[in-house]
């Protein structure tokens, strides 16, 4: 891990990576264009590109490489550092945000793919201190242990309760079902998802 | 993953241009195995086409009373699409149990269909197989309890990961593939293949310059069909055996009957013993039980898999229980 290469540590672990993102950067500025293609749109990449993004309501212009997931683009890149990367595969559904209304593994979406959608993290669910219905949820009903997978069950039962804003647990369940906590705290999870229902807002 | 350049194209020409581009190309969909693909270094291709905004995705009415699917339409919007509910039910429902709402969301009927195998030795960079250039398949003397039980004579035990597939075979759909250099329509029931010597890195008839754009349905006449599949357990995962029935009927006989299996076979695999113990038969309990058995006669299991013909017989009999309206 990054913090182990700073033995006096002075750069956490957050700041290495803002370095490292800062460096692929002026590294794109000498890559070299792809050629464009004979018809249609020209290919972009593989280097450095301009990327633009709403994220949370707010539009941000991003340079990387089409490479880049929107999961690492809105951490590594947009510093929005809430939802978290855990299998980095589709899987565990830590990573998931809410595209266009509908949930997604941001892991699992290339950031230059969803330009011109609106893109919510967990990051923009709060007030200042003011939380979220369904993290004060969360919170009420002791929905997590260790807390790594939380990010994402709090987006996906946020769209759980926009689209049944009464849910019963058979459509919690479902609904949650992209999700997984490895300490094993989905009944509370899911009291805290039902006892939310009813408070919904943005 | 390696670095790739990047085209989105709005329109199919543009789409099938791009994918002569040079290089390795690959089409994009909703990502959800490609991207797995790439960062496993298991395909490192110099560029991607995003064809989610290219191709279709909507489901329209034919001229002969079917249906044509855009490649671009969404796994949930096929499981909640009304036509689809009404005259396809069994699509509707493969559709709506594959992986997870997120994969769902993003996944598309092309990228079901075109999405490489779940073995797990496949998904390790360092087992070269036979589908990566290798000189064996691993699960064939290894762990293979979720491997195939029929049609693996050939080179791969692999079982082929879509689940709608199996309807699409069932209800013997078509699928119009085309390139920058014309297009084709290749049925559902012949666009799989099974792996030989020759075939065995891909797992369908698709040429790299190619994209299926959709799925056409015929229409579906006086049927009715039946879908099960058998999980490890309630939540997400790919179903251990599964079947799509769809019996054409004459009163309450059975006229005729496709019997397709998934997850048993390196392809969606007829079962036609079942089918030819339905024709002519009356849509009973009776009925359920003969075609369970006779669809998994000649099973082949390997070392580890062959509790997949037991619940093989099940899926097929549940779903001949859920084609006569019975709850299963």
């Amino acid at each position: 891990m990054a913090q182990n290469d700073d033995p006096a540590g002075t750069v956490s672990r957050r700041d290495f990576i803002k370095t490292v993102g800062a460096t692929s950067v002026a590294a794109g500025v000498l890559a070299p264009a792809a050629p464009v293609t004979a018809q249609g749109p020209a290919a972009l990449g593989p280097g450095p590109v301009p990327v633009n993004l709403t994220i949370n309501g707010r539009a941000r212009t991003l340079q990387i490489e089409p490479r880049v997931t929107l999961l690492d683009a809105v951490r590594d890149h947009a510093n929005l550092t809430g939802n978290k990367r855990v299998c980095d595969r589709g899987t565990c559904g830590a990573c998931t945000m809410i595209v266009d209304g509908r949930t997604v593994y941001s892991c699992s979406t290339l950031a230059i793919d969803v330009q011109g959608s609106r893109i919510r993290t967990v990051d923009g669910l709060a007030n200042g201190d003011d939380l979220h219905p369904v993290q004060e949820a969360f919170c009420a009903a002791d929905g997590m242990m260790c807390g790594f997978c939380t990010p994402g069950f709090v987006m996906a039962t946020v769209a759980l309760l926009e689209k049944y804003p009464k849910p019963t647990i058979a459509q919690a369940r479902r609904e949650l079902d992209g999700n997984v906590c490895r300490c094993g705290t989905f009944n509370r999870v899911f009291e805290a998802a039902l006892s939310a229902g009813g408070v919904n807002r943005g | 993953m390696k670095a790739f350049a990047y085209v989105n194209p709005s329109n199919e020409s543009d789409a099938l241009a791009a994918l002569r581009s040079g290089g390795i190309v690959r089409p994009l969909g909703g990502g959800q195995d490609l991207l797995a693909r790439l960062k496993d270094y298991l395909d490192e291709p110099d560029r991607l086409v995003s064809v989610k905004g290219a191709l279709n995705r909507e489901a329209a009415a034919t001229g002969d009373g079917g249906l044509r699917i855009g490649a671009a339409m969404r796994l949930f919007e096929v499981a909640e699409h009304p036509e689809i509910l009404k005259r396809y039910p069994a699509l509707a429902e493969a559709a709506s149990t594959v992986g997870s709402p997120q994969i769902r969301h993003q996944g598309t009927v092309g990228g079901n269909l075109n999405q490489r195998p779940r073995c797990w030795y496949f998904r390790q960079e360092e087992f070269v197989c036979f589908k990566k250039g290798g000189n064996r398949c691993f699960a064939a003397d290894g762990e293979n309890q979720y491997h195939s039980i029929f049609g693996n004579d050939g080179p791969s035990k692999i079982v082929h990961p879509s689940s709608l597939a199996v309807p699409l075979v069932a209800y013997g759909a078509r699928f119009r593939l085309a390139s920058a250099s014309g297009e084709r329509e290749v049925a559902a029931a012949d666009y799989f293949t099974l792996p030989s010597m020759q075939t065995v890195q891909k797992e369908n008839v698709l040429a790299d310059d190619e994209l299926l754009t959709h799925v056409i349905l015929p229409a579906p006449g006086n049927v009715r069909s039946g879908h099960y599949e058998v999980r490890f357990k309630e939540s997400r995962d790919w179903p251990m055996a599964f079947a799509t029935v769809v019996l054409a009927m004459n009163g309450p006989s059975i006229d005729s009957a496709r019997v397709v299996l998934g997850a048993v076979a390196p392809v969606p695999w007829r079962a036609e013993d079942a089918e030819r113990v339905l024709r002519g038969r009356l849509l009973d309990d009776a009925a359920a039980d003969v075609a369970g058995e006779a669809a998994v006669r000649g099973a082949k299991p390997l070392a580890q898999n062959a509790y997949k013909i037991r619940i093989t017989r099940t899926a097929v009999k549940r779903a001949v229980l859920a084609a006569a309206g019975r709850s299963v």
